[in-house]
């Protein structure tokens, strides 16, 4: 807290504690990990992102970086991707994943639950067209087996395809046979997760300490795997 | 038998009469023998000598035509032709009884809907317990002591435990670990040091006649009765539906908390005698706790990775296979008990431990005989559990103390309440998702004790604690008040309060998709964010696991199968058993209905000009042919049991066979390709490998089929398949200039088998994924096969050779 006091950009906090809903703590162990991934530059990059050492055996690493660089997940109603993205902008991904309050009503709850699942329909919609489509949706499945090897491949076409019948069947009912599904609408992708409480689920942990003496630590030397070790004793 | 015909009649005032009736039967038989089931355990042989014997000799001479006495005369006497001998059997003929009692009590209760859904079933049994035991007095006989603890401990909760441990939901169980951990321990703690210490304190209140009372059976008292029984919140919980995170808040804690209870059962058992508690001692039994739980689980988690570890070369001996796992399992607890560990959380960890290395290895018909047994057991066990506890109550000798049990019940009550709001305060600090008011509510409510409590109560040393009597009464008055006042209104509670109740539904594909993207979003979330959080742990553990452990305990190539995959083989097992056995009607009832065909999601894009994928259209009678076909080939793997074999029932097609299936597919490929070099111009879809479950059913039942068509297909009508499209006349020319050149024998029969092979797999994978089949006709562009005879065979279905086949009996 003494390293959070030190940081210069009090004010600037409030604001962004006011769009993102995150404390000042929370934002202030953000803004460190924003500045110790961008090699203290104001911007992220793509590449900054990829070079993570614990997110390549992640299997959907590529959509999970590219959810940062979509201006659909920035409250902007912008569209397309960007390039590099501000500390604000990385702020407000992350705030997908802050944790519901305690006491909520039910339109609160409906609120960020469809918020919370916009974010993982944007993630799997990659051409902005408003549904998601066979194809879209294979390519998910892929990514997801990825790391499972050739079984993974050929089967992957199978569930997706299995999964994609399973969404027309429920959203539709009977269909003519030269009709066809467009794909996964969001309204569709709603229905179809019902039983899924994303609300309660699509939540992580964002810190509110931190240590000083670490971030001491930290700040002089620069040292990632310094970092790591230290959070994980925390953890 | 008239008896239980009756029963079905629907009034229900009326089942009830009849279900006397039964009783009545049930109790006649156990009256006439009235002897203790508990004996088997006892040591005293002699003793049951002389109770059972008597009245039955005189049955056995009078039968036996002898009038003499004494058997000693050596006058010649008729050969008996019939004779008794009770005695002889008297001992598993009665735990029989018991046993038929209680299931048949079971049965009684849900054939009357009307009486189970207003009260739980734990509080009949009970009260049928008390009736029985009421009869057994009345009829002068000395009560058996049922409940004996050396019974309920090594016979009746082993099963209702391993049961919940194999059962365990894992992942809400880890993700809310924190909070039952400290539900269980810190919870339990102050429910034993709070209500002990009062009582003391109520105790020394002059007029309650309890002054004798001493602090330490106080404490001890305390102990026993606060753990919330794993048992009774079974009972409850299972029929009020709660949902999961409840659920497990509840039931997790009773599990854990028996290291607790171990413990503090231990340690003032121990100093009861001695009198003097040092700092020394309280260092040692929080040492002790951490011995006993820790410990456990280690034991548990050997025998568990020892039973996967076996498992993993049963595939020769099937039928033993489930055997293993219950030996490993009760050797578990049997060896945490020798140690004074607690058992119940081996059991846990065995169970919880073995699962998904024994069911990935196990065939499908063992899974099931597991499962079977495990529920068997655990719900024999706990009815004869709930009437055993009837019958203690009225055999027991009662202190009864007004002062005493009602401060107990009440103090229960307090401390409970105290306990979770105080607990939820300091654990909602830490929780991502908070305890509601509701929920503590339901947590508080759902304390409920049971027979582990009076068992423990029941080992007490008589000499030691001169109270013992009156603690067993106050111990039964509180399951007594806790299974039937709360379990009876924490239903009606739980409506009232609207508290979310658990989704039934079954698992879709796209949440098992969702899911696993969600926890692959959030590791990587958390790792953007540079704290290693839950999600970070749990990935690692799973990429461990997947690296070392499976490779160990898994046989064959199963181990590398995600469990994406896994899941999607079984549902697809799930909905191809369902097609056969839904006996191909044209509504699916599976998951998926049937209103929506492959096409309709299959993107339009324009046929490429040589192998066009259109799928096959049928008229509705070559639907029903196609069905009969699969039907039939489904059924064959069914009747694989060629000769009586002790130790495998029936071949098992679907999961012996993965190494010999991966082959099978492998040249099923390679089949494929060939057809497609050979025939691209042929239209059908060709064998599409994305559903192995379907492929490995088929090629198990019948592996020559794909490769030796039989040409001919007498009595079959002949299928015909959308040979061209429209948009590719290219095709038909080239086809008829085949036809024309003459193709070689071989290279038609290669065809043959491809395009058979090609179309058999189209039609099946319309029929698994729940096709709708247009007529065919105006669109059907058939001439290239109505030409070519040859082909037209080709085209046909083999289907079944000769019909007979299908009216072999259908063995199950």
């Amino acid at each position: 807290m003494g390293a959070l006091q030190s940081l210069p950009d009090e004010p600037e906090y409030r604001d962004l504690s006011e769009k993102t809903g995150f404390s000042f703590e929370q934002i202030g162990i953000l803004h460190k990990r924003f500045k110790q991934l961008s090699h203290n530059e104001d911007t992220l990059r793509r590449d900054d992102l990829n070079t993570i050492p614990d997110l390549s055996c992640n299997p959907i690493r590529t959509q999970i970086i590219e959810a940062f660089f979509d201006k659909r997940n920035f409250h902007q109603n912008g569209e397309g991707t960007v390039q590099e993205i501000s500390f604000e902008e990385f702020l407000v991904v992350m705030s997908h994943f802050r944790p519901p309050a305690l006491d909520m009503t039910e339109e609160q709850r409906e609120i960020i639950r469809r918020e919370k699942l916009r974010f993982l329909f944007n993630m799997h919609d990659t051409d902005n067209d408003g549904t998601i489509t066979l194809e879209e949706y294979r390519h998910v499945v892929e990514e997801l087996l990825s790391r499972s090897g050739a079984l993974g491949k050929e089967t992957a076409k199978g569930i997706a395809d299995a999964a994609m019948l399973e969404v027309a069947s429920i959203s539709m009912g009977h269909m003519e046979p030269d009709e066809f599904y467009e794909g996964i609408t969001f309204e569709h992708f709603l229905k179809i997760l019902k039983d899924i409480e994303i609300e309660t689920r699509m939540n992580i942990r964002f810190l509110n300490m931190d240590t000083t003496n670490l971030c001491k630590k930290i700040n002089s030397q620069q040292d990632h795997y310094l970092q790591v070790n230290g959070e994980q004793k925390i953890a | 038998m008239s008896v239980r015909v009756v029963l079905h009649s629907p009034s229900g005032s009326r089942s009830f009469l009849e279900r006397g009736l039964l009783l009545l039967v049930m109790l006649i038989f156990l009256e006439g023998t009235a002897l203790t089931l508990g004996a088997a355990s006892s040591p005293d042989i002699s003793a049951q000598d002389n109770t059972g014997g008597h009245e039955h000799l005189d049955d056995h001479q009078g039968i036996a035509g002898s009038n003499d006495r004494t058997n000693y005369t050596y006058t010649k006497k008729a050969f008996p032709v019939l004779s008794l001998d009770y005695h002889h059997i008297q001992v598993p003929f009665e735990i029989s009884l018991w046993v038929l009692l209680a299931s048949l009590m079971k049965l009684g209760f849900h054939l009357i809907p009307r009486l189970s859904s207003i009260v739980p079933e734990s509080c009949l049994l009970i009260v049928v317990g008390l009736l029985v035991g009421g009869l057994i007095k009345l009829a002068g006989e000395e009560v058996p002591p049922v409940l004996d603890s050396n019974l309920f401990f090594l016979c009746l909760l082993p099963p209702i435990i391993l049961d919940a441990g194999y059962f365990l939901p894992i992942r809400p169980f880890m993700e809310n670990i924190g909070t039952i951990l400290m539900f269980a321990v810190v919870g339990t703690l102050w429910n034993a040091f709070f209500v002990g210490g009062l009582l003391y304190a109520v105790c020394q209140i002059e007029g309650t006649y309890l002054s004798q009372v001493e602090l330490l059976p106080c404490l001890l008292f305390g102990s026993i009765i606060s753990a919330v029984d794993p048992v009774a919140v079974l009972a409850v919980f299972e029929e009020i539906h709660i949902n999961e995170l409840l659920h497990i808040l509840v039931f997790g804690e009773s599990l854990l908390n028996d290291a607790v209870t171990v413990v503090l059962y231990h340690l003032f058992e121990e100093y009861s005698g001695a009198g003097e508690v040092t700092p020394m001692d309280v260092v040692l039994g929080v040492i002790c706790f951490l011995i006993v739980s820790l410990g456990g689980i280690a034991v548990g988690a050997i025998y568990g990775i020892l039973a996967a570890f076996t498992s993993r070369f049963t595939s020769h001996t099937r039928v033993i296979e489930p055997l293993f796992m219950f030996v490993y399992s009760y050797m578990a607890y049997l060896s945490a008990e020798m140690f004074h560990l607690s058992g119940i959380m081996a059991l846990i960890a065995c169970g919880a431990v073995m699962r998904p290395y024994v069911e990935a290895n196990i065939s499908h018909k063992s899974h099931t005989t597991v499962k079977y047994f495990l529920k068997m057991w655990s719900s024999v066990s706990e009815t004869l559990i709930f009437i055993f506890l009837g019958v203690a109550t009225v055999a027991g000798p009662h202190a009864w103390n007004w002062t005493f049990v009602s401060v107990t019940v009440i103090l229960c009550l307090v401390s409970r309440v105290i306990g979770v709001v105080g607990l939820t305060f300091i654990i909602n600090k830490f929780r991502i998702v908070k305890l509601t008011t509701k929920d503590q509510f339901i947590v508080a409510y759902g304390g409920l004790r049971g027979a582990i409590a009076f068992s423990l109560g029941y080992l007490l040393d008589k000499d030691l604690f001169p109270m013992r009597t009156m603690f067993l009464t106050a111990i039964i008055t509180e399951i007594f008040f806790t299974v039937f006042v709360q379990g009876m209104t924490i239903k009606p509670l739980v409506d009232l309060l609207a508290v979310k109740k658990k989704q039934e539904a079954k698992r879709s594909i796209n949440e098992e998709i969702h899911t696993q993207f969600l926890d692959h979003l959030l590791t990587g979330i958390e790792d953007i964010c540079g704290h290693y959080g839950h999600h970070h742990w749990k990935d690692k553990l799973n990429r461990f696991n997947k690296k070392y452990i499976k490779k160990c305990l898994i046989a064959g190539e199963r181990y590398k199968e995600p469990q994406l995959i896994a899941f999607y083989h079984k549902m697809e097992f799930k909905q191809a058993i369902e097609l056969v056995e839904s006996g191909g009607g044209v509504k699916l009832p599976s998951a998926v209905p049937s209103q929506v065909s492959m096409q309709n999601i299959q993107p339009k894009k324009l046929p490429p000009p040589v192998a066009e994928r259109a799928l096959p259209q049928f008229t509705k009678g070559r639907e029903e042919e196609i069905r009969k076909i699969l039907r039939s080939n489904l059924q064959k793997t069914r009747q694989r049991l060629r000769s009586y074999n002790r130790h495998t029932l029936v071949a098992d097609p679907f999961e012996d066979g993965w190494n010999d299936f991966l082959l099978k597919k492998q040249r099923l490929i390679e089949l494929e390709k060939k057809m497609t070099e050979m025939s691209n111009y042929l239209t059908v879809p060709g064998a599409i490998p994305d559903s192995p479950t379907m492929c490995r059913a088929r090629l198990a039942s019948d592996p020559n089929a794909f490769y030796n068509i039989k040409a001919s297909s007498d009595g079959v009508p002949t299928i015909q398949v959308d040979l061209a499209s429209p948009q590719s006349p290219d095709s038909v020319n080239m086809l008829n200039e085949f036809s024309k050149e003459g193709a070689t024998g071989q290279s038609l029969g290669q065809r043959e088998g491809a395009t058979g092979l090609g179309q058999r797999e189209g039609a099946d994978r319309d029929e698994d994924q729940g096709l709708m089949m247009k007529p065919a006709g105006k669109g059907e562009k058939g001439e290239g096969g109505n030409k070519n005879p040859g082909l037209m065979r080709c085209l046909s279905d083999p289907g079944p050779s000769n019909e007979d086949e299908e009216d072999e009996p259908f063995l199950p």
